[in-house]
């Protein structure tokens, strides 16, 4: 806190961070908007009935099933992918805070978000909890 | 396509005490009707700033029958729109105490890494209970508003240790503070990331009596803090939950964008409506969410 003079600002990099959260789920939004009204024309007259559980199929729980869907423009994983960037916008935030801590030379939280960061990337790709 | 019979056999169906029941429905009738309720929920969230995710999860299974686990992953999804899309907002005042948020964002992470994991052994209507606990208790916070307490300035040794005592802005210059009992407060954070995970909530009810009540943070600063944090717990179980097929498309979609266009339009229209009447119709329709949901606990009906 005392002795580094260039120091970035903890307001500064809040500022930032702010605003890339906010474009983030702007981005989102959009993504998710634009699915789910191709979903509503291709299958908005299909029965909505979701008082059974399934699971969603592998093309649209895993990173590399529902990136492959977009590919063919398939309107439930063009949602998907919006949700999946929704997710990334808050684990972008915690990345972002630790390059901070790392510009402070702040080592005890640099540990501290690491090991954030770490949690939250096992839940996203691993998926296992 | 499922037919119906097949849909209908594995909940027993039992009437909703109260509230009324949409089922059978096409897809883009419930995605309006669900965008509709979400928005609401979120824009009365906003408003009494008892956020819109409490309310999300009993209208989707009370008034659509959607399974528990559809509607636990919606809702974690809205949970981190607004969370992430307020947070410009809260940035701009300068109030967020970011070594508590990271520091306790620790807790709630591995608590809503282990709720991900109890969430899909724990029977349907144990989480209905749970549910129904967590509405009755949120009705009473609202009911009794919590109240500024006196800022303390005594040292706490963790709190030295981890470098947490921060000042804000306030309207006589910079305030400091002091962060009280940060083990307590911890651990508390703990048990909010579970419950955040169980019910796909933002458990900024818990959130706040760990960091208001507890560790004894200025009121601005918790609120801030809580919902930075909001969103980076909501994300860890989110994203396990997306691997286990919880989040649906088109259950999903209309949630999170209703639930978003109503907390942007409830902070914009803040300081224009009459706080304390809204304040009242939520608690009233949290009571009768909490009375439906104990009640298909109970019977096991969720």
């Amino acid at each position: 806190m005392k002795d580094s003079p260039p120091r970035v600002s903890d307001h500064t990099v809040e500022q930032i961070v702010g605003r890339m959260l906010q474009l983030g789920v702007l981005i989102a939004a959009l993504v998710v908007l634009t699915g789910g009204v191709l979903l509503l024309v291709q299958h908005g007259g299909a029965p909505a009935s979701f008082s059974v559980f399934h699971g969603e199929p592998d093309g649209l729980r895993s990173i590399a099933g529902i990136l492959r869907g977009v590919g063919t423009m398939q309107s439930q994983a063009i949602v998907q992918l919006g949700l999946l960037l929704l997710i990334a916008t808050p684990v972008a935030r915690v990345a972002f805070t630790l390059v901070a801590f790392v510009l402070q030379r702040d080592r005890t939280y640099v540990a501290v978000t690491a090991l954030v960061l770490a949690l939250l990337l096992y839940g996203l790709v691993f998926g296992h909890a | 396509m499922r037919c119906r019979g097949e849909a209908d056999r594995a909940s027993p169906n039992v009437a909703n005490l109260f509230l009324p029941d949409f089922a059978g429905m096409t897809a883009i009738a419930f995605a309006l009707l669900v965008a509709g309720g979400s928005f609401g929920a979120g824009l009365l969230g906003a408003l009494t700033g008892l956020g819109g995710g409490i309310v999300v999860v009993p209208m989707l299974t009370l008034l659509f029958h959607v399974d528990l686990r559809y509607a636990i992953g919606a809702s974690l999804v809205s949970v981190i729109a607004t969370s992430s899309g307020a947070a410009a907002a809260y940035v701009r005042e300068g109030f967020t105490n970011v070594r508590v948020g990271i520091l306790l964002e620790v807790a709630t992470t591995i608590g809503a890494l282990i709720g991900a994991a109890l969430a899909g052994v724990t029977p349907t209507s144990y989480l209905a209970i749970l549910f129904g606990l967590i509405l009755l208790f949120t009705a009473i916070r609202s009911i009794r508003p919590r109240q500024e307490h006196a800022l303390l300035t005594t040292p706490d040794k963790w709190s030295a240790r981890l470098r947490l005592d921060s000042t804000y802005p306030s309207a006589g210059g910079k305030q400091a503070y002091s962060v009280q009992h940060v083990p307590a407060g911890f651990l508390l954070m703990f048990v909010a990331g579970i419950l955040s995970a169980l019910l796909g909530i933002g458990s900024g009810i818990v959130k706040v009596l760990a960091m208001d009540q507890t560790m004894r943070l200025p009121f601005k600063v918790s609120t801030t803090t809580s919902n930075f944090m909001i969103g980076v717990t909501a994300a860890a179980s989110a994203g396990v939950y997306l691997h286990r097929g919880y989040i649906d498309p088109t259950v999903a979609f209309p949630v999170m964008l209703g639930v978003l266009c109503g907390a942007l339009l409830g902070a914009r229209i803040l300081s224009a409506v009459n706080a304390k009447v809204l304040r009242q119709v939520f608690t009233g329709v949290v009571i009768v969410m909490a009375i439906e949901m104990l009640y298909k606990g109970f019977t096991g009906s969720l």
